[in-house]
């Protein structure tokens, strides 16, 4: 394939949960594809941003572009992240190079399905799974409906999942509610936030999920610190890891 | 910690009462979907009305006075209020003028906001909310915690201790029933004695200089067509360009509160009764200076139907009262800031900015984008705490250097992994105080991607 | 002068002209269904009895409240003995048990009627009478509100309402109880035509 994939890990994934961007950029090259990962990469500039201090932000702003115009298109495991590139880097000058990163930022399951028009993926996950829909690719993406909005029931995230052999997906009472990270929230606003994460978190467990997925770590990073601490038997994983074939 | 993650938390404490509130308001929102999913169009709806309402608001000034003189023509008398103590006086004045001691009131967000209640209780004027729910907080002394649900926060025991004692109900008695027609019978004794009445105003048309008002109770006019004197105040953004123009937000409204596909009583007054007397006062109250707000005028569009306050994780989880404002949860959030900055200044934090609200909203009112525009406002005016302020700063330098980025990432990792418990798991640490931080890995996708490159 | 000042800064403040956007009617164009106002009907808690005429109105009346005492009404042919022409004061009125009114149009997608204090005798009637009835005629149902505006001028009387059921609340707790301030029920009386 004659384009080129500018590969974005977000700080946390980095950091933390180095398995995910792995799984993000093997499932990438498998079906294909010739992904470059910069090295210089650091974070979009959200944690900043969504404090109220965008201008604070503008310099790692224009970093990330410096780093990514040049790509045919950037991909990156998290819809949060994306939504911040093409949503909030309007208050950088719109040189034609953030322009181009803005339009071609693309979440990994957009890519998958409107880039890539994936139809059939090599991966078998015979587990019991509950979908987080993390409300930035949601809502912010439009990578699904939404159950707010009356329109024909859609979601990108499920429709890769349904690609997985011998999943089972189940259906939450709550389709679509908020776990509570937020970003900073989760430290301004302690108890409403693990309030809210406990709460998804028992959505899914009485559908009797074994893994709940999700397209962005951060949520996933603030429901596995409320499981671990509960010791609940519940697991997490990022839906690239899932699509990427993982196994429990 | 901000007042609302204090209050929040407080609220959180008695959890099987959050979880009750937290299923009461989502049963309302599921209604919601319910009645919204009956109508094809209710998406062009929802756009239609949101079109409509920028036409208003670019044209606020003409339609305004085209529905004076209308009005003033249907015999009506209109008074124009800057404020708040203006709205007071006026209303005061015209009670004064007609020696009203009784005066019953149907709901109006506008006259909370402008603590009408106090100010004419305190020149010696009997009132009486007439909303049961209204009617409820009012004898529990309380502000309502929801603009359309009163007195949601509240279980029935509490209302019928209350009733117990203010209206001699049975002790004990808890049927909503047996308490409602309790609330009848002595409601119906103040609207026989009322000599005035005032209402909210949910539309007000231009075209023909009429007001309309939307109830589930019948109370608004029960109070009005009783009453020889009877008082709408509205806020100057209520105007509808024309009568047509109902039929969108009549079919929006009552959907989005309550599920319902419209409300019991829409009621359009305009002209008075034969034998009575009809005012309309019109009111700014700060709202011309949020029109000036390019970035928060949206808010204007409001109908308050209340549907962001049901969809709202944290609304639903921190009760109304929490958020200290007349107005509580997310469009409460994005008005209040523009009336006093500073004091508010905690409001637009306390959202994950999930976006259900902008979603659910019947005027396609863009909250959650205004939240994230009001904290950065809320950091240029310098309301952010030093701390935070500080913490963004230094992050604004390590962010965009690669070099400071791997440093303290490794550092992090590193302090996580060798720290024992006890030193990172402290009171400083929001996060670990229910929740573990994350195990860091040996190696971070920087450094394999290096290894395997290499 | 606030009204004014009011006006001034409207006009400095507010954004550049938006034009109103044309309003389509939703409707499907074949004749509103019976049914679906019926429904809507019971779904605001009311009832509708079909197929009653000018012959056995009162019958009628009487079947569905054989209780009730005082009964007022402007329309002639209704049997009632409340004179709304003569009310001392509409306080009078609280002891009426059953008022009996027109309608003007029915909206099928939610069961509301459109009244005016014309077809009321007294503006307060249809909320203090105990019990509430509303004549219409099934020609007069339209789909949806957008129909309904189109056929009525709002302010061809000083007042008029859509009624879409008895009077209610739910308040306290969220359970929904009949009969808060206003009527405690509405029948709704197709005419036969
Ligand atoms: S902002 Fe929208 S959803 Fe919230 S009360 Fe107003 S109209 Fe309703």
């Amino acid at each position: 394939m004659p384009v080129k994939i500018g590969l974005f890990i977000p700080c946390y994934i980095d950091q933390f949960y180095p398995q995910v961007g792995i799984a993000t950029l093997e499932l990438l090259e498998k079906l294909g594809c010739r992904v470059e990962y910069p090295a210089g990469q650091t974070c979009c500039g959200q944690p900043m941003a969504n404090t109220g201090c965008e201008q604070d932000a503008t310099t790692t702003y224009q970093h990330f572009v410096q780093l990514f115009h040049a790509f045919d298109y950037v991909v990156a495991p998290s819809g949060s992240c994306v939504y911040h590139v093409r949503k909030h880097y309007d208050i950088i000058e719109q040189t034609e190079e953030v322009k181009r990163v803005r339009k071609n930022t693309l979440d990994l399951a957009e890519f998958l399905l409107d880039v890539l028009q994936v139809k059939r993926l090599e991966a078998r996950f015979p587990h019991k799974v509950g979908l987080h829909q993390s409300c930035h690719g949601l809502r912010g993406l439009r990578l699904g409906s939404g159950s707010e909005r009356i329109l024909e029931p859609s979601s990108k995230l499920n429709t890769l999942l349904r690609m997985v052999a011998g999943i089972e997906l189940v259906e939450l009472t709550r389709a679509d509610e908020c776990c509570g990270f937020g970003g900073t929230f989760a430290i301004n606003e302690p108890a409403i936030s693990v309030k809210m994460g406990k709460d998804r978190i028992a959505d899914h467990e009485r559908q009797g999920v074994e893994v709940l997925t999700a397209g962005d770590m951060s949520c996933l990073m603030h429901l596995e610190g409320i499981i671990r601490r509960q010791r609940k038997t519940i697991q997490v994983k990022h839906i690239a890891e899932i699509l990427n074939g993982a196994s429990l | 910690m901000n007042e609302h993650a204090q209050k929040a938390a407080e609220f959180i404490r008695d959890e099987s009462r959050t979880d009750w509130h937290d299923e009461a308001l989502w049963f309302v929102r599921t209604k919601r979907d319910k009645a919204s999913h009956g109508i094809p169009e209710w998406e062009e709806l929802r756009e239609l009305a949101s079109q409509v309402k920028d036409n208003v608001l670019s044209n606020l000034d003409q339609y305004l006075e085209q529905f004076e003189s209308r009005a003033v023509q249907n015999g009506v008398h209109v008074h124009w209020a800057a404020d708040a103590e203006a709205h007071n006086r006026i209303v005061y004045s015209i009670l004064e003028k007609h020696q009203v001691q009784r005066l019953v009131k149907s709901k109006s967000m506008l006259t909370e906001e402008c603590h009408l209640n106090e100010y004419l209780i305190e020149r010696g004027v009997e009132v009486v909310d007439t909303d049961l729910g209204e009617r409820i907080i009012q004898l529990k002394e309380e502000p309502p915690s929801h603009i359309v649900m009163p007195a949601i926060h509240l279980k029935k025991e509490e209302v019928g201790e209350l009733f117990h004692e203010k209206l001699h109900t049975k002790k004990g008695a808890t049927d909503p029933k047996y308490l409602t027609e309790a609330a009848r019978q002595h409601l119906r004794q103040k609207f026989l004695a009322a000599q005035a009445a005032i209402t909210g105003v949910n539309f007000a048309i231009a075209e023909t200089g009429g007001v309309v008002v939307c109830t589930n109770e019948g109370n608004a006019d029960m109070g009005v067509h009783l009453a020889p004197v009877q008082i709408h105040c509205m806020g100057i953004e209520k105007i509808l360009p024309r009568a047509e123009h109902l039929g969108i937000f009549t079919r929006l409204l009552a959907r989005s509160a309550t599920g319902q596909p419209i409300t019991i009583y829409t009621s359009h007054y305009h002209r008075p009764r034969p034998d009575g007397e009809m005012h309309i006062v019109i009111v700014d109250n700060g709202r011309t200076a949020q029109l000036g707000r390019e970035d928060f005028r949206n808010s204007l569009k409001c109908i308050r139907c209340g549907a962001c306050m049901n969809t709202c994780p944290i609304y639903r989880r921190s009760g109304g009262h929490s958020y200290g404002s007349t107005v509580p949860g997310p469009i409460g959030s994005i008005l209040t800031p523009g009336i006093d900055l500073k004091k508010y200044s905690g409001l637009p934090f306390a959202s994950t900015l999930c976006g259900s609200c902008s979603d659910v909203c019947p005027v396609k009112i863009n909250i959650h984008e205004q939240l994230y525009r009001w904290r950065q406002v809320i950091t240029q005016e310098g309301h952010l705490p030093p701390a935070k302020r500080q913490s963004m700063k230094w992050a604004g330098r390590v962010l965009p250097s690669t070099s400071w980025y791997n440093f303290f990432g490794k550092l992090v990792s590193w302090a996580i992994r060798r720290f024992p418990r006890p030193f990172l798991y402290n009171r400083f640490n929001e996060w670990g105080k229910e929740r573990e931080l994350p195990q860091p890995p040996r190696q971070s996708f920087k450094e394999w991607h290096r290894q395997r490159e290499a | 002068m606030s009204r004014n000042s009011i006006l001034a800064a409207i006009q400095k403040n507010k954004p550049a002209e938006k034009p109103l956007p044309a309003i389509p009617s939703f409707a499907n164009g074949k004749a509103a269904p019976i049914d679906i106002f019926t429904s809507m009907v019971e779904v605001g808690g009311g009832q509708v009895i079909r197929d009653t005429n000018s012959h056995n109105l009162n019958t009628t009346i009487k079947k569905l409240f054989p209780e009730a005492k005082r009964i007022a009404s402007p329309l002639p042919a209704v049997e009632r003995n409340v004179d709304l022409d003569q009310l001392p004061s509409p306080g009078e009125l609280e002891s009426v048990d059953l008022a009996v009114v027109r309608g003007q149009i029915g909206v099928a997608e939610n069961g509301a009627v459109w009244v005016t204090e014309e077809n009321c005798g007294h503006r307060v009637l249809p909320f203090i009478t105990q019990h509430l009835i509303i004549l219409l005629n099934p020609s007069d149902i339209v789909h949806n509100m957008h129909e309904a505006y189109e056929r009525i001028q709002v302010d061809a009387t000083g007042f008029g309402l859509f009624i879409a059921g008895p009077s209610k609340t739910a308040d306290i707790e969220q359970s929904l109880v009949i009969g808060a301030q206003g009527a405690r029920s509405l029948t709704v009386v197709l005419e036969a035509v």
